[in-house]
């Protein structure tokens, strides 16, 4: 085949809450490698539809294939093992566990899943190094040994990020990680996500609008359960209907 | 016999066990209902009713009815102070977390059952019943009293419908059940309304403790088989509802007579319980309740 | 930094070992058969703290494990003459089977269900054993004699109602299980069990599966309270269905409460307090659930964490 298979593909997918319908039959291609936002007023169904993604919510009909593989069944773990990584909107490390443990839980998951595969053994050495790498990575080296509750809220965030980071995942999945960081915060995340996507798909919600329009490859907007439009920042920023559903009414978004 | 008699026995004494169970399930359902707890020493406020039952009753001379009303009006307050203070002290500190709540019941379980076995001893002590009349029935004659016992549970039974439904208090009791902070929000002191159910669900089981205590003598044990069948019927009446709690008692207590009749006791009460763990499993919501919210 | 602290807890847990060995040669013969009796039901309380001190599942039913290695190790020894060794690895065996089959089925509820759905099994297993009387004897019991309680051990024979012998036999089973605790706490699978009792939906998104997860503490926990179970029998002579009551599923916990939950110590700390608490309170009184009533609304109230995980919180944040 000539087409370049998406790394992840959803089929009409459908989801909805005791009537109320969430992911009004959605499609959605996202190629290896791109960062993906996906915008849209609160109520729109972003946040429904990636955890259809990764598997939190089981849709009522549609199918979603991630590397060629259809997942629509999996449970969410078996997702992860995959390589598909969520990090909460809500901050939600283990606040009684060490900076060090709540790494070493990812990182101890891709060791595991390395030596069920056959490919090495696991090492105690090498989950210290796994550790080690992650919180380097997002500047957190120095505070290993606290409990993660005692950490500053954006000092949270960035660990958040880490154990995500440490999954080694294909498709990281962001859900509005700029929430109550400050504006140099911010500055260094952006940073941190160009990073990542070199080796990693990133798809993320986000409100915060300068961050998605300087950060994304194309941009997905939602409203009302569907797709509305889908295109690069600059054509998002052109789209009429975008801009009377969404950009219009930012304001209370 | 013929079958005519047994069954019209049966059902008789189905129905006294089945009302005295509804009206003890029915505080505990109401605790769980309103408070989101589960109070382990609900036995023993049973225990404790039916033993200060006897005590009340030694006060008065003459008369057995005089003893007994005393019992009546008596027992179900005192019982109902000790709930209050118990939850003054223990359950609010813990802030009505439920398994801290679990583990300080069962201590308050221990603490009651020690209290008792010291003060009152080890026997089982009667109550004469208020009235000694036999009912003439087709077959044979049969205990007044144990029909009053039923008179009275359907009466207290309604008394709590009615206090939950038509009254102000209940009002106030449906809405902190349905959602505690917006209950807060309006205005509603939650703090006493939890102490009020708590103290009622007592008193509730105090009650029925009373109207048991002339067929079934007091002793310091006799708090687990009721909190045991409490616990079977809220559960399969489904946690916190009142119409499911009093079908549940009378299924197990017109079901308990006829079980016990082809299976040893023990063996009945191994499946039932087993039943009712499987229920719990497979449909936490109870037979006729609704999903919880 | 890390390995000196595994290093520092290592000796701690080594020294431990070592000072109740030296006990065997100092205690007087009360005391060591109360020491003996104490061990024993540590490795209960041992396996009563994996799921709930590491997991945070608490169950109100873990009679039923214990007394499924009793009844394990008691009947094929007392009835179908089985040697010790066959006797304990057959308590051991009923007791993890059990713990299958109850985590299966239990491991669908949380929070106080599965409290009450535990209770309930066990009080099934309870009736169990009263119903079939005639094997078991119900409460009055069986008594394994002298004679069969013999561990036959490379040509040499150790008679386990020796006391000297028990003690050894106690404190070397407890010695096992304290150092898997250990080894369990510091493995990627304690890790993880500590991770679901702190937040379970963030666990699962890590990409673990945590119904099978918790179904593991519950078999290892089952287990470390049948091998208690069955030593029991054996060591103690004596399997009655008083061990399957709902008071042997609350003794666990007040002793894991006591000492200190998701600590690898409190669990001996809390049952040797409770112990001599009792046995001195004894001495006054023969209200002795008074204590235990106490003791337990006391905890709950204002301790806790145990004593060992108060020692932890104020002044040794390395104990594991």
């Amino acid at each position: 085949m000539a087409a370049v298979k998406p790394l992840l593909a959803v089929r009409d997918v459908h989801k909805s809450f005791d009537g109320l319908t969430a992911v009004d039959g959605v499609d959605f291609d996202l190629p290896a490698g791109e960062i993906r936002a996906i915008i849209g007023p609160n109520g729109a169904g972003k946040t429904t539809f990636v955890n259809l993604v990764c598997g939190r919510v089981m849709p009522d009909s549609g199918q979603v294939l991630f590397a060629g593989e259809d997942i629509t069944h999996l449970p969410a773990h078996a997702r992860v093992r995959r390589g598909i990584a969520y990090t909460f909107q809500i901050t939600s490390v283990f606040t009684q566990l060490s900076v060090y443990d709540n790494v070493a839980l990812s990182v101890q998951r891709t060791l595991i899943d390395h030596k069920e595969r056959g490919e090495s053994r696991f090492s105690a050495a090498d989950l210290r190094r796994g550790v080690d790498h992650a919180l380097e990575r997002v500047g957190l080296s120095d505070r290993s040994a606290m409990p993660a509750g005692e950490l500053a809220y954006g000092h949270q965030r960035l660990l958040e990020l880490a154990m995500g980071l440490a999954l080694k995942p294909r498709l990281l999945i962001l859900d509005e990680p700029t929430q109550g960081l400050s504006d140099s915060e911010i500055e260094g995340f952006g940073v941190l996500v160009r990073e990542i996507a070199a080796d990693a798909t990133v798809l993320l919600i986000e409100h915060n609008m300068p961050v998605v329009m300087a950060l994304a490859h194309r941009i997905t907007v939602m409203d009302q359960g569907r797709v509305l439009a889908e295109g690069s920042p600059d054509e998002i920023r052109a789209n009429a209907d975008v801009q009377h559903a969404y950009l219009g009414v930012s304001g209370d978004a | 016999m013929a079958f005519g008699p047994y069954l019209l026995l049966a059902t008789l004494e189905g129905l006294v066990t089945a009302a005295v169970l509804s009206l003890t399930a029915l505080g505990l359902s109401l605790v769980f209902g309103v408070m989101r707890i589960v109070n382990v020493a609900h036995g023993e406020f049973f225990m404790l009713g039916a033993v200060l039952a006897w005590f009340f009753s030694t006060l008065v001379t003459g008369h057995p009815a005089l003893g007994f009303l005393l019992a009546l009006v008596l027992s179900p307050l005192v019982v109902g102070a000790v709930a209050l203070v118990s939850e003054r002290l223990v359950l609010r500190r813990l802030d009505y977390n439920p398994e801290a709540t679990i583990v300080a019941t069962i201590g308050l379980l221990y603490i009651i059952q020690q209290i008792v076995l010291t003060v009152y001893g080890p026997e089982a002590r009667p109550v004469v019943a208020p009235f000694d009349v036999r009912i003439a029935l087709p077959w044979f004659g049969y205990s007044g009293y144990k029909l009053a016992v039923i008179a009275a549970s359907v009466l207290v039974i309604a008394a709590t419908w009615f206090l939950l439904t038509k009254t102000r208090i209940g009002l106030v009791m449906r809405a902190t059940q349905y959602d505690r902070e917006t209950a807060q929000n309006f205005g509603i002191p939650v703090d006493r309304v939890y102490a009020g159910v708590f103290a009622l669900g007592a008193a509730l089981a105090a009650i029925a403790a009373v109207l048991v205590v002339p067929i079934q003598q007091a002793h310091y044990l006799m708090g687990l088989d009721p909190l045991l069948l409490s616990f079977i019927v809220v559960i399969i009446g489904g946690l916190g509802s009142l119409r499911g709690t009093v079908v549940a008692a009378l299924l197990i207590g017109l079901s308990d007579g006829i079980i016990s009749v082809f299976f040893s006791p023990t063996l009945a009460k191994m499946i039932a319980t087993l039943l009712v763990a499987m229920v719990l499993v497979f449909r936490p919501q109870g037979l006729f309740g609704t999903a919880a919210r | 930094m890390a390995d000196k602290t595994a290093m520092r807890s290592l000796l701690l847990h080594v020294a431990v070992i070592g000072v109740l060995l030296a006990l065997n040669f100092v205690l007087p013969e009360y005391h060591r058969g109360v020491f003996s009796r104490i061990l024993v039901l540590a490795v209960f309380a041992m396996g009563y703290n994996l799921l709930f001190g590491y997991c945070g599942l608490l169950s109100l039913g873990h009679a039923m494990f214990f007394a499924a290695g009793l009844y394990g190790a008691g009947l094929t020894v007392y009835h179908l003459d089985w040697g010790v060794a066959a006797g304990f690895a057959a308590g051991i065996m009923a007791g993890a089977t059990l713990a299958l089959a109850i985590g299966l089925l239990a491991l669908r509820t949380t929070g106080v269900a599965f409290m009450i759905v535990t209770l309930m099994f066990s009080q099934v297993f309870y009736l169990t054993t009263l119903y079939f009387t005639t094997w078991t004897r119900g409460e009055e019991g069986l008594v394994l004699r002298q004679d069969v309680r013999q561990l036959g051990l490379g040509g040499v024979s150790l008679d386990l109602s020796d006391p000297a012998t028990r003690y050894f036999v106690a404190l070397a089973l407890f010695a096992v299980v304290l150092f898997a605790t250990l080894a369990i706490a510091r493995a990627p699978l304690g890790r993880v069990l500590v991770a679901i009792r702190e937040n379970e939906e963030r666990t699962r998104m890590l990409g673990y599966d945590v119904f099978a997860n918790k179904l593991a503490a519950v078999v290892l926990s089952g287990l470390f309270c049948a091998a208690a179970g069955a030593a029991y029998a054996l060591l103690f002579g004596y399997v009655g269905s008083s061990f399957a009551a709902i008071q042997y599923s609350i003794l666990p916990l007040l002793w894991v409460l006591l000492g200190g939950a998701a600590t690898t110590l409190g669990p001996l700390v809390g049952t040797l307090f409770m112990f001599y608490v009792i046995d001195i309170a004894s001495g006054f009184t023969s209200a002795y659930m008074l204590v235990v009533g106490v003791a337990l609304i006391v905890l709950v109230l204002f301790f806790p964490r145990g004593i060992v995980g108060a020692i932890r919180e104020r002044w040794l944040p390395w104990l594991p």
